[in-house]
């Protein structure tokens, strides 16, 4: 049991009631962000390192030849995993991944699958092959929002990817023939309900005391949305969790894409 | 991914001749199993879904308990044979996400504060699967746990709707689930009319979202209907009975 969680969280929902929060955040601020890409850069096609205060995320991106959907002969796969690796948290565990890391996983695939960011069909490299794009999260420090700073250092990642040359069906390692075209950048924003407040970008304390989260990925539309946590919304907050995003997202996407 | 060039609706009908607002029918039977504590088949459209409750039990493994209150533990499985191309059996990434989700939603309502240390187990199977089977399961879920006669605040009642070929539509088939632009499952506390579950894919505008939501929650509120009417009936055919 988590006994000091529990504890706290009387201690956070009475602050939130005040308009405070632990770290002496306005209810719509993230904590600092910062992105680091190329973080592994002689091997990984594409990485990045992001710290979104003390949560640390490391997105490496591989390439593969291999074959593609049956529905979708002429475009290239895609998959995202993520690990939560037991240095990151007491309360992670090795081993395979389990509903945490799967839904991260998912929510973070859904954003950047549905947002059409990666240009697919030119991923085709003849019949039956196409580049299959990996996408693996690792989660090093677990200080919360883990789902934000994984979408963050994905689309990241993916920004920063080259292809490898590719010649008379090898793949020559070390050798690029050109960056992974991505056309746009979708970002999870992450708001949690607490008390009758809603704030955006949880810290541990603050998820372990929420009632219910929204994750919202934008870009000029929405393009997935998760609810989590065993507490409900209420219609007037769900808009206001979308709005948050949108205007966070518009935030950070600046910053990804850098100057 | 969007395929606009497939005609979804045509002169304001979709594929099965629905309205944009119409529901595909829906038929709930309670207590179908005989071990369970309690149990609920339902069948929605083309989707035929049995859930089963058991529980409050001992959990294991012990350090899972919680002095507080009881854990609720949903699966939600595919049989293999409930999608034309088989499905492997056993968990996959979707399946797990959509237990955890829908454990999350039915925590909201059960009254878990009753029965520290125990599990209330929930167990769905997908039969035959045709676009909505989270809210298909979830739907039976509830009917389920009131079956088991296990204290809840409410019962859990969902429905999607989803953007087809530019129109935002309720209760999606599966072709367009496949095709359309976007999904949309909610489930809700009909009494609050407050959301426990919500997931979205595709593209949106906020207005669209707006509107598909408000969609939702009313195919919701009439499946919850639904839900009492084959509640009532099943308890009415036992005072029958006797």
């Amino acid at each position: 049991m988590e006994i000091e969680a529990c504890l706290r969280k009387d201690y956070i929902t009475n602050l939130v009631r005040e308009g405070k929060r632990l770290d002496g955040r306005r209810f719509d601020e993230y904590r600092n962000i910062e992105i680091e890409k190329n973080y592994v850069g002689e091997k990984a096609c594409g990485s990045a390192l992001v710290r979104l205060g003390e949560t640390k995320v490391l997105v490496g991106v591989s390439l593969n030849v291999g074959e593609p959907y049956p529905d979708a002969p002429e475009e290239g796969v895609m998959t995202v995993s993520a690990e939560l690796r037991p240095m990151a948290s007491p309360s992670f565990e090795a081993g395979p991944p389990g509903e945490e890391a799967i839904e991260v996983a998912r929510v973070v695939d859904r954003g950047i699958r549905e947002s059409g960011a990666i240009e697919m069909e030119k991923l085709f490299i003849e019949e039956g092959k196409v580049w299959i794009v990996f996408v693996d999260i690792h989660v090093l420090d677990q200080g919360g929002n883990m789902i934000d700073a994984s979408g963050i250092a994905s689309i990241a990642a993916l920004l920063n990817t080259r292809i490898p040359r590719y010649e008379d069906g090898q793949i020559i390692r070390g050798e690029w023939s050109g960056k992974l075209p991505i056309s746009c950048v979708p970002v999870p924003c992450t708001s949690v309900k607490i008390g009758d407040s809603i704030l955006i970008d949880p810290c541990l304390d603050e998820e372990y005391a929420m009632d219910a989260r929204l994750t919202v990925a934008t870009t000029d539309t929405i393009n997935a949305m998760q609810k989590g946590g065993q507490g409900a919304l209420k219609e007037d907050e769900i808009l206001s969790a979308i709005d948050l995003s949108f205007d966070k997202g518009n935030e950070i996407r600046k910053l990804i894409q850098g100057p | 991914m969007a395929k606009e060039d497939i005609e979804l609706i045509k002169n304001g009908r979709r594929l099965d001749g629905r309205k944009f607002d119409e529901l595909r029918e829906i038929k709930i039977e309670v207590g179908v199993l005989s071990r369970a504590m309690g149990s609920a088949y339902i069948e929605w459209g083309k989707n035929k879904v049995i859930a089963a409750v058991y529980g409050p039990r001992e959990l294991h493994p012990k350090y899972l308990r919680d002095p507080r209150r009881a854990l609720l533990r949903c699966i939600y499985n595919l049989a293999p044979f409930s999608v034309e191309d088989r499905k492997r059996p056993g968990p996959d990434r979707r399946s797990v996400e959509i237990s955890k989700v829908s454990s999350d939603a039915l925590s909201s309502v059960v009254m878990l504060e009753k029965y520290p240390n125990t599990v209330i187990d929930i167990f769905i199977e997908i039969l035959q699967a045709d676009a909505g089977t989270r809210c298909a399961g979830l739907n039976a879920a509830s009917v389920a746990l009131a079956d088991a006669g296990i204290p809840m605040r409410d019962i859990v009642s969902s429905c999607a709707a989803g953007k087809v070929n530019g129109e935002i539509v309720l209760d999606l088939m599966k072709e367009e689930d496949n095709l359309g632009e976007c999904d949309l499952p909610v489930a809700i506390i009909p009494r609050k009319k407050e959301v426990v579950l919500l997931q979205m894919d595709g593209k949106m505008t906020r207005e669209e979202f707006k509107k598909a939501y408000e969609l939702a929650v009313d195919g919701a509120m009439r499946v919850y209907k639904i839900q009492k009417e084959a509640l009532i009936s099943s308890v009415n055919d036992v005072i029958i009975e006797e």
